[in-house]
């Protein structure tokens, strides 16, 4: 009786621990189908001209300009985003985890969450550029600035859930170890709290990078693109996910191959950016036992 | 230790203490009305936006399923099904395939393998979703297209869900959109439980294995409820992107506004809606479509309300 | 604390040089004529040191932009009418020529064999001709083997000019077409389904067996997707190319068309295409910035001289000399340069 009571536990368990192995497969095999796919086709164009020339070139073209300017203004929002995040879901998880106030912020960031990428574009639209255009008699418009901040819109919500998350399992001892030693809470918040849940904080703002790194929606009314290089922030900007959205339309097979190579640069300029990061911050991981 | 003198300066101390704390509590409150701020704009400013379509015949809007551009008569019934059928379809897949991999790579993998494919399914995350249009318009379409007559003949032969699974085997529709997506949210919500599932205490999972649990009621019974607000929130997360996902699911819904019984049928979604006319619209078209950016608003922010209430009603049923 | 003091500088370097370039300018709207446009622009930049930037943000958006003053040129492949025109001080001229053409995949027809006319078209878009070996069709093609298959309609799902062209022809065409469905960028679309572009478009129309769809005359040449020929409205087959586009063109009555308000579906010469189309770069007749207004309009002259080679590596067909020279006397008397 016991042993088949233990029998039937142990092929529970096998085959749950064979599923949960194949779900690791079919994610493997979904990542290396769609690398391959992209690779294949972007083949073609991978080769020095992707960094040396700017996207008004059309076929004799590269992408220059559009990395350069995806690289300011990923970078740029995620400046805006990051902090401001990392802050708002502090304050979720160790100041408003149980009041009313919290309740609604949180309730609202999953909404934000799910807020079509193009609205956000147009948000930005109405209160920045316009503003802008309005302010300088039309000499700043659409920026690279007003597309860091609507990118910045996009990462926002992810960077404030995984923070709030993280920090609320961060087991209560730990709180009270440090309040009881007289730390001041924001110390113990800042030097001790948010230490702890580093690692995870750090998931939350490069998931927030990964979205918004292929966003193109939000840009094409903010950041506007820009055929020629430009490093200045207020100047209209193109992007890689803009450049890529241009030469998929376009009818020349040539250029689709550029935008497979665009896409397959993205998907490793994250990569090298998450490796990079998961370097610099996780090598104290802490334990929380 | 004279205690007339540390008296005054430890008061001080917890003075200005406390007025750090409270400046420290100002910022912070200030970055989360922030996010408050944004959805509110957000969602005000496609109000406004929309709000000649939206207040037009009363409820004609939400309750018709035309969209005719040429005759301005727009009802958003039927991107409001697609996005819904689309986001629950990819839930379903994602979840459980999720969860696995969480599973896999916090307790079953050695070591060496857990930081390779953990960064491995990430980078499905920052695969740009016009490449998972393209992938799917190229590669996943015709795939989806040669086994549609094999779930036809099998599963659209059953009684009940058989209605969901006939018509023409064309690749594209709600279930190809539906996979699509699983496979975008999925390193969403696998990174959040894997993260989360790192943080249970070793000493819990150790008490239970010692008691000669198996790996698998270890993670069932002492992992998953020890994290599951966790869980759940990261569930949120890939849900919201589903929801707002629209280039790759432009590529392969087939964008007909239609509402049909089976998954192997052509839909539309709001956010695909969107993307699609939004650049060549003009007048009252525009302003349909920013009214359907609202909607999305509303329809995230029913389906939230909906999944929170079922969430208090568990908890209060397990004595929470 | 490095972070912010970065920031700090780095704000403080972009508000201290605010103005770009003086001949920078920037145009955008119809992706129709994205590729010639930044083509040109290359060129131009070239040959001059001015940039102009387009971006193909779509046609409803480069009419919104203009009218926004956010863009120093707007390009539309729909036409403003009168009305609108006057209310906001704009003026429009055509910029280049381009086909559209029905594109098919049907099992034993070669590319090329299959000739439609306009109402057979509208006729398999309504639903109404539902089978390959529809009398209908058949009928045009006398000796052509067609099988007894279902067609699968395939259009564009995002809004789009070629869209509006195609249903312009239908509507203009066919009566039925005209009453049910009507034209536009984005229309009710009675039968079928829809792919996002001519990539979409054409892909499916490849994947799906005895499917018919339409797409921009270059993107079928360079990507290989067999078209049909069309019974135009003089009753003559023709094959699109580019010949019988500029014969569209210059069959089209431009002469007696008030700020170019004209579309050159169904033309009635002999050889004449007849879903040909053309865009409008939309411009202010008082400019708010003279210098750029001048750089826009020194631009799409050197285009109309020198991009016309470019224009035909393209796929594109440059606009007749006779229609050039109208609408260099009509920015002399319509805009203030």
């Amino acid at each position: 009786m016991s042993s088949s009571v233990y029998l039937r536990r142990r092929i529970v368990n096998v085959i749950a621990l064979t599923l949960s192995g194949l779900a690791t497969l079919l994610g493997l095999v979904f990542l290396a189908w769609i690398l391959w796919v992209t690779l294949k086709n972007g083949f073609g164009a991978i080769g020095p001209r992707l960094f040396t020339k700017i996207t008004a070139y059309a076929d004799q073209g590269g992408l220059s300009n559009a990395i350069v300017g995806s690289l300011i203004m990923d970078l740029m929002a995620l400046l805006i985003c990051a902090p401001i995040g990392v802050l708002a879901g502090t304050f979720l998880a160790e100041y408003a985890n149980r009041t009313r106030l919290g309740a609604t912020i949180r309730f609202l960031n999953d909404i934000l969450l799910s807020a079509p990428s193009i609205v956000l574009g147009l948000f930005v639209y109405v209160i920045v550029v316009l503003p802008m255009s309005k302010l300088t008699h039309g000499a700043v418009s659409f920026s690279g600035f007003a597309g860091a901040i609507a990118l910045a819109l996009i990462g926002l919500p992810v960077i404030v859930r995984t923070t709030d998350e993280m920090l609320q399992l961060v087991p209560g001892t730990l709180r009270e170890a440090t309040l009881s030693l007289g730390i001041p809470q924001w110390k113990s918040t800042v030097q001790v709290l948010m230490r702890a849940a580093t690692s995870g904080i750090v998931t939350g703002v490069l998931l927030a990078l990964a979205r918004l790194a292929g966003e193109t929606a939000p840009l094409l009314f903010t950041a506007f693109g820009n055929n020629f290089m430009t490093v200045h922030p207020l100047d209209k900007m193109e992007s890689l996910p803009v450049a890529i959205y241009q030469y998929t339309n376009d009818p020349s097979p040539d250029l689709h191959a550029i935008a497979w190579a665009g896409a397959l640069l993205i998907t490793l300029f994250v990569l090298a950016l998450s490796l990079l990061t998961r370097l610099l911050f996780t090598r104290h991981k802490v334990r929380y036992d | 230790m004279p205690a007339a003198d540390t008296i005054p300066s430890s008061d001080q101390r917890s003075r200005t203490d406390a007025r750090h704390d409270a400046w420290f509590r100002g910022l912070l409150k200030f970055c989360a009305l922030l996010v408050l701020a944004a959805l509110l704009g957000a969602a005000l400013s496609t109000l406004w936006g929309g709000r000649e379509v939206l207040f037009k015949d009363g409820f004609h809007f939400l309750a018709s399923d035309a969209w005719n551009p040429v005759s301005d008569d727009y009802g958003a019934l039927a991107p409001i099904f697609g996005t819904l059928v689309t986001s629950l379809i990819a839930l379903v897949l994602a979840v459980p395939v999720s969860f696995g991999i969480a599973l896999f790579l916090t307790e079953i993998a050695p070591t060496w393998l857990r930081g390779p494919v953990a960064t491995a399914i990430e980078l499905l995350a920052s695969i740009p979703s016009i490449i998972y249009g393209m992938w799917g318009l190229f590669v996943f379409v015709p795939f989806m297209a040669s086994i549609e007559p094999m779930l036809s003949d099998t599963l659209g032969k059953l009684p009940l869900v058989g209605k969901l699974f006939e018509g023409p085997p064309l690749g594209l529709g709600l279930l190809t959109a539906g996979i699509v997506l699983a496979v975008m949210i999925l390193p969403f919500i696998c990174s959040v439980m894997r993260e989360v599932f790192q943080t249970v205490p070793v000493r819990l999972k150790e008490s239970s294995y010692a008691l000669g649990s198996t790996t698998w009621e270890v993670v069932w019974d002492i992992v998953l409820p020890y994290t599951r607000s966790a869980v759940i929130g990261g569930i949120f997360l890939g849900l919201g992107r589903a929801l707002g996902e629209t280039m790759a699911v432009t590529f392969v819904l087939g964008n007909a506004y239609s509402i049909t019984s089976s998954l192997l049928m052509p839909g539309t979604s709001i956010s695909s809606s969107i993307a699609n006319e939004f650049n060549e619209a003009v007048g009252t078209h525009r302003s349909a479509l920013i009214a359907l950016g609202f909607l999305l608003f509303v329809v995230t922010f029913v389906v939230l309300l909906i999944a929170r209430l079922m969430l208090r009603r568990l908890a209060r049923k397990e004595g929470h | 604390m490095f972070r912010l003091g970065a920031l700090a500088v780095f704000v403080a370097a972009a508000l201290g040089a605010v103005s770009a370039q003086a001949t920078d300018i920037t145009g955008a709207g119809s992706s129709f004529v994205y590729p010639v446009i930044s083509k040109w622009s290359a060129s131009y930049a070239e040959k001059t040191g001015n940039r102009v930037n387009y971006q193909s943000i779509g046609s409803g958006g480069g009419i919104a932009q203009i009218k926004a003053g956010t863009v120093d040129f707007g390009a539309s492949d729909m036409p403003l009418d009168e009305a609108t025109l006057a209310k906001f001080g704009l003026g429009q001229f055509p910029d280049v020529i381009g086909g559209i053409v029905p594109a098919f995949n049907v099992t034993g027809v070669a590319p090329g064999k299959l000739v439609l006319d306009g109402k057979t078209l509208a006729g398999i878009f309504l639903g109404t001709i539902a089978k390959w070996n529809d009398p209908a069709i058949a009928g045009l093609n006398p000796g052509l083997k067609l099988p007894d298959a279902k067609i699968t309609v395939v259009h564009r799902s995002d809004g789009s000019g070629t869209s509006f062209n195609f249903t312009n022809y239908l509507s203009k065409v066919d009566a039925t077409w005209k009453a049910k469905v009507g034209e536009g960028t984005a229309v009710n679309w009675p039968a079928g389904i829809g792919g996002k572009g001519n990539e979409g478009v054409s892909a499916y129309i490849r994947q799906i067996p005895n499917s018919i769809g339409y797409v921009e005359y270059a993107y079928a040449l360079k990507n290989h997707i067999g078209y049909a020929r069309m019974k135009n409205a003089a009753g003559k087959v023709v094959e699109p190319k580019t010949a019988s586009f500029q014969a569209a063109a210059a069959t089209a009555d431009w002469a007696h068309a008030k700020n170019f308000n004209l579309l050159m579906t169904d033309a009635p010469g002999a050889d004449a295409w007849p879903i040909t189309a053309t865009s409008w770069v939309i411009m202010y007749k008082q400019p708010k910035n003279a210098a750029n207004s001048k750089v826009s309009f020194d631009f799409f002259k050197w285009a109309y001289e020198n991009g016309q080679e470019q224009a035909r590596s393209l796929d594109y067909v440059p606009l007749p000399a006779s229609l050039v020279s109208q609408i260099e006397s009509y920015w002399k008397t319509e805009f203030k340069q």
